[in-house]
């Protein structure tokens, strides 16, 4: 979740410009909005107002009528659209302000499965009620598919219940991996796809192909809970 | 070998490209765990994420609390409120 919500965002904002203005000249001025920014959080904001350091990929007016303008914006997470149409407002010489607010994107996840809240409600009573589990298959994403967008290892059978007790996982117990760098972010699976822990890598993938033995990813967080796999490390002899 | 179909989707989910290299040959013990898309209804609906469009008014944090009630789950949460 937290790599969720610490990826790249996707917004539609509505702006209203307090004034009659010249199209040209907002276009030049969202431009300049491209790039880094710096920015302070507006007044009511549950973060520290601090002047924050921000960047926006990109700024894609999509319609305009009047006063107002519907702009796509791509950017950082915690960056304030409603502090973007504020500036904007300023440089223009009369204010703005932003009316209406959507994220279409947040991280992988986009528009495209969305369902509402009445498409769950009407699933679950297809489930409960008629045992028909289809469509509510159709709406829960198995939560591997949060991993997405990050480097995976395949795992033993024989080395999942190690890691869920917390072990380090080493070059013996890995089946298949994609590559990585030293320090990313990989997820553990395993034969089944199952999501086992998301660790930080300790080499490069390419090094693995010549270890014998050696930690190759220290887990951070483990997802999968224990004993589902059967313990097979040797039990310390005394 | 060809890894378990799922896997290959968890990365077109994305159209995240990253090569898989296979280290060795082999097959998994139908005894533990689940295929992670042939799950129980029951062990799906703890481990899940449903990408929900949120009508605006309702906070995201009032949405998860609907969504652990109507799936009677103990824990439930979202990725992020809008302007906090």
């Amino acid at each position: 979740m937290n790599y969720i919500s610490s990826s790249g965002k996707e917004y539609v904002c509505l702006m209203q410009v307090h004034c009659h203005f010249d199209f040209k000249e907002l276009e030049n001025i969202l431009k300049k909005f491209i790039g880094t920014i710096y920015q302070k959080p507006p007044v009511r904001s549950s973060v520290k107002r601090r002047t924050r350091k921000r960047n926006v990929y990109n700024i894609e007016i999509l319609d305009h009528e009047g006063k107002f303008v519907l702009l796509k914006i791509s950017s950082d997470p915690g960056t304030y659209m409603r502090k973007i149409c504020h500036d904007v407002g300023i440089i223009l010489g009369c204010g703005a302000h932003m009316r209406e607010l959507r994220r279409i994107r947040s991280g992988i996840f986009t528009e495209k499965n969305l369902v509402t809240l009445q498409e769950v409600s009407e699933a679950l009573y297809m489930w409960k009620n008629c045992k028909d589990e289809t469509d509510l298959r159709k709406l829960l994403l198995p939560e591997e598919f949060a991993t997405c967008g990050i480097p995976k290892v395949i795992i033993d059978d024989n080395a999942v219940n190690a890691i869920t007790y917390g072990a380090m996982l080493t070059a013996p117990g890995i089946v298949a991996f994609q590559n990585f760098k030293s320090k990313d972010n990989v997820a553990i699976l395993t034969l089944k796809g199952e999501l086992v822990a998301i660790g930080e890598a300790e080499v490069n993938s390419s090094q693995i192909l010549n270890m014998k033995k050696g930690i190759v990813i220290r887990p951070k967080r483990v997802i999968m809970p224990r004993d589902i796999y059967p313990r097979s490390w040797k039990k310390h002899e005394q | 070998m060809q890894l378990y179909d799922f896997i290959y989707k968890i990365d077109s989910f994305c159209d995240y490209n990253n090569n898989w290299n296979i280290m060795k040959d082999l097959s998994t013990d139908e005894k533990y765990g689940y295929f992670a898309d042939k799950r129980p209804i029951d062990i799906l609906i703890k481990n899940s994420i449903i990408n929900i469009d949120k009508p605006p008014g309702p906070t995201s944090h009032e949405v998860a609390y609907w969504i652990k009630q109507m799936f009677k789950v103990s824990k439930a949460g979202h990725g992020g409120t809008l302007e906090p």
